[in-house]
């Protein structure tokens, strides 16, 4: 089984997993509005790590916060990061783009190249390896964790570091602007007036290895799946195609009634929230209480799959599914039960679900104990 | 194992090792593969410069598998890999935004700042519903990326891959090693 050893988050919110759960159960956001940001003509809403606090200046803000995340993670455990049998996967879409501005001249240019940037962070560690960077546009942090359980299984790694991450930067801002994309306002998930997502950065980092067995409060990777679409490039399905198939195996023989929740992506753009009750409903988990994250993160992109999972693992534990931020009445067209109350549950399991550009998809299955 | 490979530079086409003819060069090549080997999906001219060498190589890449039926399938899956993820449409967006004085960022342009859009692309034309995927690595290493599809076999459905190495930096500097790939 593929078991969670040890995790972190580094967000506006807090920079350790417990505080950063503590944070989104008592309802706290980062979510600001941010006017003549960045140089940029519209003002947006967004959740940002304060610049200020980041002065290293031989790494980027993107290198260091995945450099203290992975610190923070492995000081939990005893894991040699040196050793060949340790392999890091880092998830993001954007990593170092803003270094393409032509106003940045603070770090060599080829630090925009995803692997160079993920180089500088196995070098920081000593990890004689290639690093591995997934950059499959939103669905980036669940395809990591997929990569990681296929590598444990495959048995060449004792140890496999996630980690997923995006900064904001002018670059993304405007391009989801010119989308109209972006909520003028603090987003809406599922609810009937959202206007569309905000935007977040943050860092998170999961520790996985593979055990014979498992006691009852370790967290275990049951099972994912990534499927597309084919339908559109920055559409998501009418009918929720990939979605679908991706919950579908997920969920697998397991019975609905034992899934906590379902941490939908809930962006709180029209077409994600409609597509994914539709997908919700054809999988026939329209009973399981679904909730989204983005109005406490925004969201985060690269970081999404790592920092929901990680949420939600530490929701399980409390029993309790968190509210969905920013939630008021249902608004899409499959009834699905989302609140924006805590509600408890004594339930192990939950799915994460996640959507991207590309018409890509992608479901995982978390169980506390593992499926019994 | 693999059935199938087709390799493309801004100079050289090479199908099961076999090369392919042609007069153009560079993205002017891209244009030529499109006009002699495919010729029915205009959506080819949306594209950006990863987009085309992708889906250029995933054409020659099934026309030689034969049996074009673009039947909706799901076990078959997409995974690229690549050095400069999607630095070509990058630098095209960023030039968009880079002057206040002409601020002009274009969905169009951003859509394509991400890497895995041609696997959607190649999804979209076949109508796969299976598995896509794209990881970047800072070189070439085809032991990386064997043993990496050999992974993707764990997917309980997925039974064949197109997968390999598909990069720009430019729209002039590109390279495609494609794989057709079965379960091994």
């Amino acid at each position: 089984m593929i078991v969670c050893v040890a995790h972190n988050i580094i967000s506006p919110l807090s920079s350790t997993s417990a505080e950063n759960y503590a944070a989104v159960k008592a309802g706290m956001s980062a979510l600001k509005k941010y006017d003549g940001l960045w140089g940029l003509p519209e003002p947006f809403v967004a959740s940002l790590l304060d610049r200020n606090k980041f002065t290293n200046e031989k790494y980027t803000l993107d290198e260091q916060v995945v450099i203290i995340s992975i610190s923070k993670a492995l000081e939990q455990t005893n894991i040699n990061v040196q050793s060949s049998k340790v392999l890091f996967i880092i998830s993001t879409t954007k990593g170092n783009v803003f270094l393409l501005d032509k106003r940045e001249t603070g770090f060599p240019q080829e630090r925009v190249r995803l692997g160079m940037m993920a180089r500088q962070v196995t070098k920081h560690f000593g990890n004689p390896n290639e690093p591995i960077v997934v950059s499959n546009a939103c669905i980036s942090g669940v395809c990591a964790q997929i990569e990681a359980m296929r590598y444990l299984e495959s048995g060449e790694y004792d140890y496999v570091i996630v980690c997923g991450v995006d900064i904001q930067s002018a670059f993304i801002v405007s391009g989801f602007q010119s989308f109209k994309a972006l909520s003028p306002d603090e987003c809406k998930p599922f609810d009937a007036n959202r206007q569309g997502l905000n935007l977040g950065d943050a860092a998170a980092t999961i520790i996985y290895t593979k055990k014979d067995k498992v006691n009852d409060n370790e967290w275990v990777a049951c099972r994912g799946a990534i499927r597309n679409d084919a339908n559109h490039i920055s559409g998501p399905s009418r009918t929720g195609e990939g979605s679908f198939r991706a919950l579908r195996i997920a969920l697998g023989d397991l019975e609905p009634e034992k899934i906590a929740f379902i941490n939908a992506h809930g962006t709180a753009t029209l077409y994600n929230d409609e597509m994914e009750s539709i997908a919700i409903e054809r999988a026939g988990l329209a009973g399981v209480p679904v909730n989204s994250l983005k109005g406490y993160y925004g969201h985060t992109m690269g970081a999404a799959g790592v920092l929901e999972t990680i949420i939600s693992m530490q929701a399980v534990d409390d029993h309790n599914i968190l509210g969905s931020r920013g939630f008021e009445t249902l608004g899409v067209t499959h009834p699905i039960d989302v609140s924006n109350q805590n509600r408890t549950t004594e339930k192990r399991a939950f799915i994460k679900l996640l959507s991207g550009f590309g018409g890509c998809n992608a479901a995982l299955l978390m169980a506390k104990g593992g499926l019994l | 194992m693999i059935k199938h490979q087709v390799f493309i530079s801004p100079n050289e086409v090479k199908v099961d090792g076999k090369a392919l003819t042609h007069n153009e060069k560079g993205s002017a090549l891209l244009t030529e593969l499109y006009r002699n080997h495919i010729g029915d999906y205009p959506k080819f001219f949306k594209m950006d410069t990863l987009s085309k060498l992708g889906f250029i190589a995933s054409e020659l890449l099934l026309n030689i598998e034969g049996d074009r039926s673009f039947e909706p399938r799901e076990d078959r899956a997409v995974i690229l890999f690549n050095r400069n993820a999607s630095l070509q449409a990058d630098t095209h967006y960023q030039s968009t935004i880079q002057d206040p004085g002409s601020f002009f960022p274009s969905p169009a342009a951003f859509v394509y700042t991400l890497p895995n859009i041609v696997t959607g692309e190649i999804s979209i034309r076949n109508k796969y519903f299976g598995e896509t995927s794209f990881i970047v690595i800072d070189d070439y290493d085809e032991q990386i990326i064997m043993k990496n599809l050999k992974n993707a076999f764990q997917d309980p459905m997925t039974t064949s891959i197109i997968g390999g190495w598909v990069d720009c930096s430019d729209e002039e500097h590109f390279e495609a090693t494609l794989f057709l790939v079965y379960k091994f």
